[in-house]
């Protein structure tokens, strides 16, 4: 199954009502990026955060295809993982703002969200650093006996990481069903990943006999066909696969990167003509399975929810003293 | 630059007037553009800090004055640049690793510890390993667990390490440049909240010694032993005492490895007491080390137990509502010194 593109996303024949759940999932994690920058900008939302705005199809896409129980680990610009994998508004503003009522209780912020009820294993600071659980977490599928899958998402930066290849090779050893998710978003901070990236992408994976593809990223349907595909062909026991998904984020590099003098506006304007929402948006009128009235009103809606879970973190109380020492140790 | 008193080594005040002052960052470029002028077989390695100038923009134009080949970006491979920069190193080059923040350090323990800081010794002196890396450390910027570690303890117990760990652009730029002439493997901690810190730093070339700590203010009641940002801390804390009648004596080690212990163990002879601040964590920090040094060389002399204050001894949480507690600050150096002095 080597570098075949052996997956038809035609072939995957999903109800409008399914699709326009992707559709929602997509514009929840929009408006919410949109207000965490406003949270930002308006100097209410401490540190930084690394907006998933241009990147939406992929962690819909994948998570669409997943159960509840199945595990994922995340990266820094891990919003749209969590909202995808199912977590609630309120409590990702309240972490994203400190508060008690946050996901890690105000002590992981806008990098650190983990919510196990949702089978997400956490949001990582470190580069690749989610390649070793992600891993681990197939593991322990294997020896649990269960047919769970885990989805490691992670940037093309973290293609420099020599963890991702150890992990990849011991997946594939031992078959387990982890699904390497790689956002191909072009950059790494300020750098293109043809500087930092030789060779090839899915040839990585290949070299150990991963299955693995390229995909658009950007084309809802053709990510959550393939993510289907391999997912299922994890739980039955055939092992690993690794999607590299084309991408691009809209915003900088994080919230204050504003001038990203790396790239063009060119590049940019290209990029903008395939947004992952317009895109599903479009095909979805022109499959007659959809009215523009219904995007609004969803959008409406999403919109008056995210507003209400800003409301609900700007309110909520901080961490009080005694929370600084507790979890240190389990 | 510096005067001796009290036989113990006394460099200006941090804010000398009618002096030429840069930032704390223009001071590390200045020093690394400077070696790499005088030295070609000096290069720096690192994300982002060719054409973006790094992301805390401490290189800018650094790129443009010295080219690809010696301002290198690399991919986001920390054991791997580390790994080049040992090579390298061993191979007559002079390399600058650059690790943007001292969580990262983590990634490269191997080369650093096992490669890098045993090769000259394993090799019966035959190899030398003659490269730099420079990271950064530091809490208080709300970025949690994983970007806010001071790690400088961790290196500093290794033997072939060294570690500077600069507070001043003076002391940055002396140490960055003696790290690059240096023949060993030097690890050099900046802390980002200093970087738009100024100070006086002559035009005139100078370097410092590894391994010579630095009196930033006398005094005669008390030595007050601070690292990186806790020397300012530690000299506002002073200002207060000085108005609550204690004399303070500032003590900054620069080095945490080589230890300048007879500069450490002087002043708490005079001063008879001492208390050691540490943006790291307590247990096992850079505190303890300092700490039985002054307790072995000057307990004759002290009339109080050395007291150290250092990092909480927890991951470092986001929320600012809890992570202002976890970092030594102010009150907590004056209210330990009065204490020592029965000043409560
Ligand atoms: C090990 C490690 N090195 C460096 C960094 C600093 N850093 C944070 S994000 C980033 C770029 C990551 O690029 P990529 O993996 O492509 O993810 P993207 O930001 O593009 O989503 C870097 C270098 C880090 N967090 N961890
Ligand atoms: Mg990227």
């Amino acid at each position: 199954m080597n570098e075949t593109n052996d997956t038809n996303p035609g072939a995957i024949e999903l109800d409008a009502e399914h699709w326009l759940h992707a559709y929602e999932q997509m514009i929840r994690i929009r408006t919410f990026e949109e207000a965490a920058n406003e949270l930002y900008t308006s100097a209410r939302m401490p540190g930084i955060a690394h907006l998933y705005i241009g990147e939406e199809a992929i962690a819909v896409g994948i998570c669409e295809a997943l159960r509840q129980d199945d595990y994922i680990t995340s990266t820094h610009r891990g919003h749209g993982h969590c909202l995808a994998k199912g977590a609630e508004l309120d409590r990702m503003f309240a972490e994203l703002l400190g508060k008690e009522a946050g996901y890690c209780r105000g002590k992981g912020g806008s990098m650190h969200i983990a919510d196990q009820e949702t089978g997400n294993l956490g949001a990582n600071g470190i580069v690749g650093g989610s390649a070793g659980i992600a891993t681990g977490a197939g593991m322990s599928i294997k020896l649990r006996g269960t047919d769970q899958v885990s989805v490691c998402f992670f940037g093309d930066g973290a293609l420099g990481q020599g963890l991702l290849y150890e992990s990849m090779n011991m997946a594939q050893l031992w078959k387990l069903p982890v699904i390497y998710v790689c956002e191909n978003n072009q950059y790494g901070e300020y750098t293109h990943n043809s500087k930092m990236a030789a060779g090839s992408m899915v040839g990585r994976a290949t070299a150990f006999g991963v299955h693995a593809q390229a995909i658009d990223g950007q084309d809802i349907r053709t990510v959550h066909a393939t993510a289907r595909l391999v997912i299922e062909r994890a739980r039955k026991g055939g092992g690993p696969a690794f999607l590299v998904c084309d991408t691009y984020r809209f915003h900088g590099h994080h919230v204050g990167d504003i001038d990203r003098p790396y790239r063009t506006r060119d590049e940019e304007a290209e990029w903008a003509k395939r947004d992952p929402v317009n895109l599903l948006e479009a095909w979805l009128v022109e499959s007659k399975q959809a009215e523009t009235e219904v995007f609004e009103r969803i959008q409406q809606d999403v919109k008056a929810a995210v507003d209400d879970a800003v409301a609900f973190a700007l309110e909520a109380s901080f961490p009080s003293e005694s929370e600084v020492e507790r979890h240190v140790y389990a | 630059m510096s005067t001796l008193e009290n036989g113990i080594r006394h460099s200006p005040a941090i804010h000398a007037p009618g002096e030429r002052q840069i930032t704390f960052s223009q001071a590390i470029h200045e020093a690394v553009s400077e070696e790499m002028a005088r030295d070609e077989r000096v290069f720096a390695i690192g994300e982002d800090i060719a054409v973006a100038g790094s992301v805390f923009k401490v290189f800018v134009g650094l790129f443009e004055k010295f080219g690809p080949e010696r301002v290198i970006d690399s991919p986001i491979s920390e054991a791997g640049i580390a790994g080049i920069g040992v090579g390298a190193a061993i191979t007559g080059m002079r390399p600058i690793v650059d690790i943007m923040f001292c969580d990262f350090a983590t990634l490269v323990m191997d080369q650093l510890i096992n490669q890098a800081a045993k090769t000259h010794y394993m090799s019966g002196g035959k190899l030398t390993v003659p490269m730099v890396m420079r990271t950064t450390l530091g809490a208080g910027s709300r970025t949690a667990a994983q970007h806010s570690q001071s790690l400088h303890a961790l290196f500093s117990h290794i033997p072939g390490l060294k570690v500077a760990i600069p507070a001043t652009p003076y002391d940055a730029k002396g140490l960055m440049k003696s790290a690059i002439r240096d023949d060993n493997p030097v690890v050099i901690f900046e802390d980002r909240a200093l970087f738009s810190q100024s100070g006086p730093v002559p035009e005139e070339e100078y370097t410092l010694p590894l391994g010579q700590a630095d009196v930033k203010r006398t005094g005669d009641d008390i030595t007050i032993v601070a690292t990186s940002s806790m020397v300012y801390a530690a000299l506002e804390a002073a200002d207060r005492l000085a108005a609550a009648g204690i004399s303070a004596e500032l003590i900054d080690p620069r080095t945490t490895s080589p230890l300048d212990t007879e500069t450490l163990i002087q002043s708490a002879r005079k001063t008879s007491r001492a208390l050691v601040v540490d943006e790291g964590y307590r247990r096992y920090g850079v505190t303890g080390e300092i700490a039985s040094v002054i307790a072995d060389g000057a307990f004759y002399y002290l009339d109080a137990p050395v007291r150290r204050i250092g990092a909480m001894d927890v991951p470092v949480p986001f929320s600012p509502a809890m992570e202002d507690l976890t970092i030594p600050n102010v009150d907590n150096v004056v209210e330990t010194a009065k204490a020592m002095c029965g000043r409560e």
